[in-house]
C-alpha cells in the first residue's frame, strides 16, 4: 500500500464517476423501460453491445466519431422500437416473466448473430484523435476520453431531464409510469408511449455502448457483466427510479474503482455487497416504492 | 346520445352485468344507484373502456363504442372522473390538468383553458404548483372533475364524487353540475346518497345485482319510498 496519497485516492474517484456514468446510463433505460412498461428488459446488456459494434462498424466505413454519437443511438433504438412492437408487444397482459424470458432469448441471438458478422473475436476501438491524452486535473493527469464520457453522460441526462420534465410527452410518461389506466382515460394511445420508451431506453444503452468501446474494446459477450451490474445499480436505486439510477450509477462505479484500489481481486464482488448490504437496510433501494412487484 | 344495450361484462370468469340496457339523452343528468357492488362502477368503466371482456353495444353519438379503443373514446367527446379520483401523485395541480388535455385538440389554449378552470374552482387556484398529494380528499375530487373537464367533453361520466366528502364541498359540487348542464353539459353519474342523486338527476336507473331493475324520472322514484328501501338501503 506505499505510496497510496490522498491525489491517488481522488483520481481514481474521478475514475470511478467515468465507470459509473456507464452504468447511470444503462440503468437509466433498463429504469425507464420497467417503471414504464414493467418489462425486465433482458437484452439491455445486448444493446448496448450493439452500439459499441455499430459505432466500431460506421468508423472503419469512414464516418466519424461525432456523427457516430447521434447515428449510433438512431440506429439500434429503431432496432428498439421493431422489437418493442413485433416481440414484445403481444406479451403485455402477460405475467413479469413472459417479456423477461423473451428477452433475455433475445440477447442469446443478437450476440450470436454478432459473432457470426463480426466474429468471436474482440478489436480495440481508436480514441477519437481531438480526445486522446491527458489533462490536468489538479490532483493528477486524467485521460481526455474519460471526462468527456463524464461530460457526455451529464449533457445526455439533463436532455433527458428536459424532456421528461418539460414537454408534453414527458409529461405523460411521468404520468403514465403511475397510472397507466388514466391517461388511456386520458385519451393517450399507451402503446404508442411503450413503444417510444423502449426505443429511448435501447437507443441510450447503445450510447453508452459506443462512449465504453475507446475504454475497453468490443467483443460479442461485453454486455453481459456489465448488464448485470447495471442490474445492480437499478435495484440500488429503486426500481423505476431514475434519480435512483444515477445516484446508484455513480455509487457503484466509484466503489468498483475505490475497492480496485486496495483491493483488485475483490472489486467485483464489491457491487454485490453493496447491493446486499443496501437491500438490507432498504429493500426498496434508495428511491423505490414498497411493493412494486406486488 | 349514448346508447347502452345489453351490456355484458366480466372480471376474469366472473359474470357482472347482465343486459344492462339504459340511455342518456343530450343534455341530461342520469343517474345509477343501487347497493355497493350492484354493477354501478363497472357500468361507467365498461363505457369508458377499462372493462377486458364486454358483450352487448354500445353507442356514443351513433358510434359504436365498444370496438374502438379506450383513448379513441376519449376522442369522441367522453369525460371520465374515477372512483377514488385517480389523481396522479408527484404530479402538481397544473400538470394534472394538463394531462386532461395531452390529447385533445384543445392543447393549444392550454393556458387560457387551465386560468378557466382555476376560476371555477378556486380552490385549485391557490395549489396550482402544488403537489397533489398535499391536497385534502375534496380538493383532488375538484381537481380530478377538472381534469375531466378541461377539455371540453359532450359527455361526463362520475362515479361516486360525493364520496368521503364534506357536505359542504358537495353541495358545491351538485352546484356546479347544475351549471355544467346549463351549458350544454350531459352528465352520467354514479351516486350512493340516493336523495342527492335524485334531487339532481332528470332521470334515474336502479342497478342490482349487474342489471337494471326499475328506471324512471327521478321525482316519481322520490315519491317511491318502496322502491328505494329494496334496492338501495345499504
Amino acid at each position: 500500500m506505499a505510496g497510496l496519497t490522498l491525489d491517488l485516492i481522488a483520481l481514481q474517484l474521478f475514475t470511478g464517476v467515468a465507470l459509473g456514468a456507464v452504468y447511470v446510463l444503462l440503468a437509466i433505460g433498463l429504469s425507464l423501460i420497467f417503471g414504464m412498461l414493467t418489462v425486465v428488459n433482458f437484452a439491455h446488456g445486448a444493446f448496448y453491445m450493439l452500439g459499441a459494434y455499430a459505432g466500431l462498424f460506421l468508423m472503419t466505413q469512414g464516418v466519424n466519431f461525432w456523427v457516430c454519437l447521434l447515428l449510433v443511438p438512431l440506429l439500434v433504438g429503431g432496432i428498439g422500437l421493431a422489437v418493442e412492437r413485433v416481440l414484445i408487444r403481444p406479451l403485455y397482459g402477460r405475467g413479469i416473466d413472459y417479456p423477461l424470458l423473451l428477452t433475455f432469448g433475445l440477447s442469446y441471438v443478437i450476440v450470436e448473430l454478432v459473432r457470426i458478422g463480426f466474429g468471436k473475436t474482440g478489436y480495440p476501438v481508436d480514441t477519437p484523435e481531438l480526445l486522446q491524452g491527458a489533462v490536468d486535473i489538479g490532483v493528477g493527469y486524467f485521460p481526455l476520453y474519460r471526462l468527456f464520457v463524464i461530460g457526455a453522460t451529464a449533457v445526455i441526462l439533463f436532455g433527458l431531464w428536459l424532456f421528461l420534465e418539460r414537454t408534453s410527452f414527458g409529461l405523460i410518461i411521468r404520468a403514465g409510469a403511475r397510472d397507466p389506466e388514466i391517461i388511456r382515460v386520458l385519451g393517450v394511445n399507451v402503446r404508442r408511449v411503450w413503444l417510444v420508451v423502449f426505443g429511448l431506453g435501447t437507443g441510450i444503452a447503445a450510447l453508452a455502448g459506443l462512449l465504453a468501446a475507446p475504454l475497453q474494446g468490443v467483443i460479442p459477450e461485453m454486455g453481459g457483466p456489465v448488464l448485470a451490474e447495471a442490474f445492480v445499480v437499478t435495484v440500488v436505486g429503486g426500481m423505476g427510479s431514475l434519480l435512483g439510477a444515477v445516484l446508484a450509477g455513480l455509487l457503484v462505479g466509484i466503489v468498483v474503482s475505490i475497492t480496485s484500489l486496495f483491493a483488485p481481486e475483490m472489486a467485483k464482488v464489491s457491487i454485490f455487497a453493496l447491493m446486499a448490504v443496501v437491500l438490507l437496510v432498504r429493500p426498496q433501494g434508495f428511491f423505490g416504492r414498497a411493493g412494486l412487484m406486488s | 346520445m349514448l346508447r347502452v344495450e345489453k351490456l355484458n361484462a366480466w372480471y376474469g370468469s366472473s359474470h357482472v352485468l347482465q343486459d344492462v340496457t339504459l340511455e342518456v339523452n343530450r343534455g341530461e343528468i342520469v343517474c345509477l344507484i343501487g347497493r355497493n357492488g350492484a354493477g354501478k362502477t363497472t357500468t361507467l368503466k365498461s363505457i369508458i373502456g377499462l372493462i377486458g371482456k364486454t358483450t352487448g353495444a354500445v353507442s356514443f353519438e351513433g358510434k359504436d363504442l365498444l370496438p374502438t379503443p379506450t383513448h379513441a373514446r376519449f376522442a369522441l367527446g367522453l369525460g371520465y372522473v374515477p372512483e377514488e379520483r385517480r389523481i396522479v401523485q408527484g404530479l402538481s395541480v397544473r400538470e394534472n390538468l394538463r394531462l386532461g388535455l395531452v390529447a385533445s385538440p384543445e392543447k393549444k389554449r392550454e393556458a387560457e383553458l387551465i386560468a378557466k378552470m382555476a376560476e371555477t374552482f378556486p380552490r385549485l387556484a391557490e395549489r396550482l404548483d402544488q403537489t397533489a398529494v398535499t391536497m385534502s380528499g375534496g380538493e383532488q375530487q375538484m381537481l380530478a372533475i377538472a381534469r375531466a373537464m378541461i377539455s371540453g367533453p359532450k359527455l361526463i361520466m362520475l362515479d361516486e364524487p360525493s364520496e368521503g366528502i364534506m357536505p359542504v364541498l358537495v353541495d358545491e359540487m351538485f352546484e356546479l353540475f347544475r351549471s355544467l348542464k346549463h351549458s350544454g353539459t350531459t352528465i352520467l353519474l354514479v351516486e350512493q346518497n340516493v336523495e342527492l342523486a335524485l334531487g339532481l338527476a332528470d332521470r334515474v336507473y336502479v342497478i342490482d345485482q349487474g342489471t337494471v331493475v326499475h328506471s324512471g324520472g327521478a321525482k316519481d322514484l322520490l315519491a317511491d319510498p318502496e322502491i328505494q328501501e329494496r334496492y338501495c338501503s345499504v
